[in-house]
């Protein structure tokens, strides 16, 4: 299996990240909250491969 | 209502122990008459090692309590020749339905494979089951078994000692002594043994209250379990519905943190909340109510010298998933032929200690998945609970989010890899039957396979031919092998030797092997070598 990739990955950058704004306008934080659960849950299920979800957890929790 | 827990099964009567001068000593002593002090002095006295069984009480316990037994405790009590009389009495299914809100968005088939004698589940109140298993016990002593079944006599002090353990008793004749080679603990959760010994018991406690109410009805509702998240008739909560023999159902309502106990469990409160979830129309009748809440939580270790703990006394779960009354009877199922070896001088003390690791490792997978069911039932935390939403959100529109759905993971046998008992696998077959697995069912003959297996050693040989042991029983297969014996036991292999323990797990296998083969797998299996 593939390791997590870290490095540059996505088509159009500045689009996913204003798709993903995007996809909160005009929700509450809790409607927020759980549009982003579903996403998570969304790709995780695309990933499958629980090895490489562990190392992107990791990889978002060693920021803080 | 009149029910098997009002009528005394085993009233206290005089033993002649009491008279003695002498504390008398017997090989096992049993403390607890309930599923699993009751099934472990059923298998040590069936297999002739005589057993003293005291509980404080003289019948089984109110209330249905424990409901759901799984295709292995079947299997067990298979072995222990009650088998068919529970299947008889209970309420087969094999049919999971989960819903959110009034929307179904999940099913699942426990068994979705033929060829087992025995279904997935069955339903059947703890007092028959107990009942069940006295009846077996009474059989037993009229057969000559020496299993002393002693209602009405507390325990009060325990002293161990190297080779022994000396027991003090109370009864209504007032107290007396005996003494034990071996003491078996199946006094339950809040077990007088373990706090004698000032054993701990520590894990995880859970603050929400559960109602838990038996209601006789008539209702065409099939015989399924049936699993709500945020029920119309339970807003924000949880719900759950399960038959059981005698036209009784089950209702699990989860309540909440801060509740008044007490009012709760008044008639008046609860029979709106079960006509909320019932309708109006179903008439019904309130046979037993509880509420609860739970831990989950295990001792350290299982055997301490001379005392060795089974069941709720040694581990305790939640509800979710039923694996607390299953889990105790594998227990038995697993210790009673170490102790018949040890008694017997067939195997050292030390073999006492796999039952340690083996139901040790069992606890904390239940523990572990009844942990996280009662985590997605009852989130602790905000986060928890929005990812818990998130998921029944997309599992009413996508099947991969239904795979997370928790409503309790239904017990299954622990697969004991890592056993000290083991020999690695040395065949390329069935990952589901590899050693430490519990050996698979499959149709044979007229009847199936598990049938056939005794309460020693079996080799089983499919189209292999095995070496004539001593003491070991032989079952050979040659010729017209089924597909279910094909595909649970070859796989892609032409043969295959099996080597299987008393408990029916698998302790060895191989394409052939000869006699020191088997002898010194044999020999591992019983704690001689390592």
């Amino acid at each position: 299996m593939t390791d997590l990739t870290l490095a540059p990955n996505l088509d159009a950058p500045d689009d996913t990240y204003a798709d993903l704004l995007a996809a909160h306008d005009g929700l509450t934080e809790a409607q927020s909250a759980a549009l982003n659960a579903r996403l998570i849950l969304i790709l995780a299920n695309h990933i499958g491969d629980r090895r490489v979800i562990l190392q992107a957890i990791k990889a978002a929790k060693s920021v803080a | 209502m009149t029910r098997i827990a009002q009528t005394p099964l085993y009233p206290y009567a005089r033993s002649p122990d009491q008279d003695a001068t002498q504390p008398p000593r017997h090989p096992v002593v049993i403390i607890g008459a309930g599923p699993v002090g009751l099934a472990a002095a059923i298998d040590l006295g069936q297999q002739g090692v005589p057993v003293v069984l005291l509980d404080d009480n003289d019948r089984p316990s109110d209330g249905s309590r424990a409901i759901c037994f799984s295709k292995r405790t079947l299997e067990i009590a298979d072995r222990l020749g009650l088998g068919d009389r529970l299947v008889d009495m209970g309420v087969r299914w094999n049919i999971g339905k989960v819903f959110v809100g009034d929307r179904q968005i999940y099913t699942f088939d426990l068994l979705p494979e033929a060829g087992h004698s025995r279904p997935a589940f069955i339903n059947l109140q703890q007092y028959h089951l107990e009942h069940a298993l006295v009846d077996r016990l009474r059989a037993l002593q009229d057969a000559g078994a020496q299993v002393d079944l002693r209602g009405g006599n507390r325990l009060t002090r325990i002293d161990g000692h190297p080779d022994h353990t000396a027991l003090s008793i109370d009864t209504p004749d007032g107290p007396y002594r005996i003494e034990a080679d071996w003491l078996i603990a199946c006094d339950g959760a809040g077990s007088a043994c373990r706090d004698m010994l000032g054993l701990g018991f520590t894990g995880q406690t859970f603050e929400d209250n559960f109602l838990i109410a038996d209601v006789t009805m008539r209702t065409e509702i099939p015989t399924e379990r049936w699993f709500w998240f945020d029920p119309p008739f339970n807003p924000g909560q949880s719900a759950l519905l399960h038959k059981q023999p005698d036209g009784i159902w089950r209702i699990d309502l989860h309540l909440g943190r801060d509740i008044d106990r007490e009012a709760e469990m008044r008639p008046e409160n609860v029979m709106p909340r079960i006509t909320a979830m019932l309708g109006p129309d179903v008439a019904f009748s309130l046979e037993w109510v509880s509420i609860y809440r739970f831990q989950c939580r295990r001792m350290s270790r299982f055997r301490h010298g001379r005392v060795i703990f089974a069941g709720d006394a040694a581990h305790q779960v939640s509800p979710f998933g039923a694996r607390g009354a299953n889990s105790g009877l594998q227990d038995a199922d697993n210790l009673c032929w170490k102790l018949r070896m040890v008694l017997a001088g067939d195997a050292p003390e030390t073999l006492l200690d796999s039952y340690d690791t083996e139901r040790v490792q069992a606890a904390d997978e239940n523990i572990l998945h009844s942990t996280r069911a009662t985590e997605f039932i009852t989130p602790k935390s905000a986060i928890s609970r929005t990812f818990r939403d998130a998921v029944l959100d997309l599992g009413a529109r996508h099947a991969f989010a239904r795979q997370m759905v928790n409503s309790g993971r239904l017990s299954q046998p622990c697969i004991h890899d890592g056993s000290p008992l083991h020999t690695p696998d040395a065949l390329t077959g069935p990952a589901r039957s590899h050693p430490g697995a519990v050996c698979p069912d499959a149709p044979l003959g007229d009847g199936y396979l598990l049938d056939h297996l005794g309460h020693g050693f079996t080799l089983l040989a499919l189209g292999s031919d095995a070496p004539r042991l001593e003491g070991v029983d032989l079952l050979e297969m040659s010729d017209a092998l089924t597909p279910e014996l094909r595909a649970r036991f070859l796989g892609d292999a032409a043969h295959a030797l099996y080597l299987i323990r008393p408990d029916q797990h698998v302790a060895a296998r191989w394409p052939r092997a000869d006699a020191a083969t088997v002898r010194q797998a044999i020999s591992r299996a019983t704690g001689h070598t390592s």
